[in-house]
């Protein structure tokens, strides 16, 4: 059995990819997109809506198809048939805009149904992990609660915790406080920081540019399905290069 | 001098209610009250609980109630069993698997339940010297379900459809195979939104046991159309329709508080959303 199945290449970078095509019907989405993250590297990527950014972050744990290119996920060729997709998506946490938490099952066990069932953990292993990690985004003692009943903000702070008990190498975020009431967007940021500071890998697409200057390791900028500019958050915040991408960050600053 | 609009729209209803009255004081005076009773009332069949006589009502409920009642869960949670089957084989990505459902639905809901229970009980066992089992009586049931199936079969594949895509997506991101999302993410969802077109289902089958009529049955295995209609051939009604009303009393008191059911869930689901 070869090692790359089972375990990453963790000296290859998270996330490579290379000339990435995707269309729906007659729209190209994405017009050849190359783009890495590192281990560890906190990448944000914005852009207007329609540019692409949610697709390229789907494309990752192929929740999109691509039409062509390659997607590298820690060494691993993720379009290749043969790869076990389902293996590579276990360790790659997702959150989503509309928090997705499974409605008809309590916080408890939305957090303990993947590790039980796709990583063969034990009842009482998987319990324990989700009691953590629900400590660890401020909602320890919620856990008998159904999703109905918590906030949006609490809602995603949940999903974050459930992307978590699978103990992921990388998290992808897709608009993750997008949804939210603007007073609840603090909280859901503040974890996201916490996992910043621990060295998580993070490949997130935000408007929250505060966020990004702020932890962000990279920042890419991507409109009309190509990126048009990348590089310290900062630097490309204050001084942005491109007129496209002077043209979409004076609307939003 | 003009009348005044709230008078008038006042006089309006008065009327209105005069010539509902006026009808109901017609239909008592001139109604045959003793034929009526003799035809469909008859005291051999509804009996005079006073004088501990209850009349049909005891086989009525053990015999033909119970039947009908036994029938209608074997259909439904075969039905159901089978629907659930073509609900996933039309929602397939292998087109032969979608056609072949489509084909399935398409043609059993286009037939008379009638004429299924009747290939079933009588065309199929012949030609191919098949006995099934239960007998006559289970063939037709297995007609029953294989209709039930078909128009259930469409209401699980709108439920699975009503849950959202982003479930799904939530379970697969989270490495759980396509199976195991289906089960453990979308059709607990999908049934929950079920529920209340299943229920009138239920209740529609309930209705269509009383086709089985047309197979002829052993005398303990009558459902309780096919009772009701022996009691009117022969004894102890015979010659009046009192069985007939009597069965009828006794669907209604099974299927009016599933029908207010189906409304309570409606109702509790529209709150929910």
């Amino acid at each position: 059995m070869s090692a790359t199945d089972t375990a990453a290449d963790k000296a290859a970078p998270a996330i490579q990819i290379r000339d990435l095509h995707k269309s729906f019907g007659s729209n190209e989405v994405l017009r050849g997109i190359d783009f890495h993250v590192d281990n560890g590297e906190v990448v944000c990527v914005i852009g207007p809506s329609g540019s692409g950014k949610s697709t390229l972050l789907r494309c990752v744990n192929r929740l999109e198809e691509p039409d062509s290119g390659q997607i590298v996920v820690e060494g691993v060729d993720i379009i290749d048939p043969e790869t076990d997709l389902d293996a590579v998506r276990s360790r790659i946490g997702m959150v989503f805009q509309q928090f997705n938490l499974f409605p008809h099952m309590n916080v408890l066990r939305n957090l303990t149904v993947a590790q039980q069932k796709v990583k063969k953990r034990s009842k009482k292993e998987a319990v324990e992990i989700a009691r953590a990690n629900l400590e660890k985004v401020g909602l320890g003692g919620r856990e008998n609660v159904y999703p109905a009943h918590l906030s949006g903000g609490q809602q995603q702070r949940v999903a974050i915790a459930r992307a978590l008990s699978m103990d992921p190498d990388m998290m992808l975020f897709d608009e993750p406080t997008s949804a939210l009431d603007p007073e609840l967007v603090g909280d859901v940021l503040e974890v996201m920081k916490t996992l910043a500071a621990e060295g998580m890998t993070m490949m997130v697409v935000t408007h929250e540019m505060g966020f990004a200057r702020e932890v962000g390791d990279k920042l890419v900028f991507m409109d009309g399905g190509v990126i048009v500019e990348e590089g310290d958050p900062r630097e490309v915040l204050a001084n942005p290069q491109h007129e496209r991408t002077q043209a979409f960050l004076s609307k939003v600053l | 001098m003009p009348m005044k609009r709230s008078t008038r729209r006042r006089l309006s209803r008065a009327v209105l209610y005069a010539v509902l009255l006026g009808l109901l004081v017609l239909v008592v005076l001139a109604a045959d009250w003793p034929t009526i009773r003799a035809n469909f009332f008859a005291p051999a069949g509804f009996g005079n609980p006073l004088q501990g006589d209850w009349g049909t009502w005891p086989e009525l409920i053990t015999v033909g109630v119970k039947n009908t009642l036994i029938y209608t869960v074997i259909a439904f949670v075969a039905g159901l069993a089978l629907a659930i089957v073509l609900a996933l084989m039309k929602l397939s990505p292998v087109g032969p698997y979608r056609w072949l459902a489509t084909g399935y639905i398409e043609f059993f809901r286009g037939l008379p339940a009638l004429l299924v229970v009747l290939l079933m009980a009588f065309g199929i066992p012949i030609a191919f010297q098949w006995t099934p089992p239960g007998g006559a009586v289970g063939a037709g049931v297995i007609g029953l379900i294989l209709v039930a199936g078909a128009y259930m079969a469409e209401t699980i594949r709108a439920g699975i459809q009503a849950v959202p895509k982003g479930q799904s997506e939530a379970a697969r991101s989270l490495g759980m195979s396509a199976g195991r999302t289906t089960v453990t993410v979308v059709l607990p969802q999908a049934f929950r939104i079920v529920i209340p077109p299943l229920t009138n289902e239920f209740v529609l089958l309930i209705k269509d046991t009383a086709l089985l009529f047309v197979i002829g049955f052993a005398a303990d295995q009558r459902e309780l159309t096919t009772l009701a209609r022996d009691f009117v051939a022969s004894s102890p009604t015979a010659g009046t329709s009192t069985s007939y009303i009597q069965a009828a009393i006794l669907y209604l008191l099974i299927t009016l508080p599933l029908t207010r059911l189906v409304a309570w869930l409606e109702r509790r689901q529209q709150r929910a959303r």
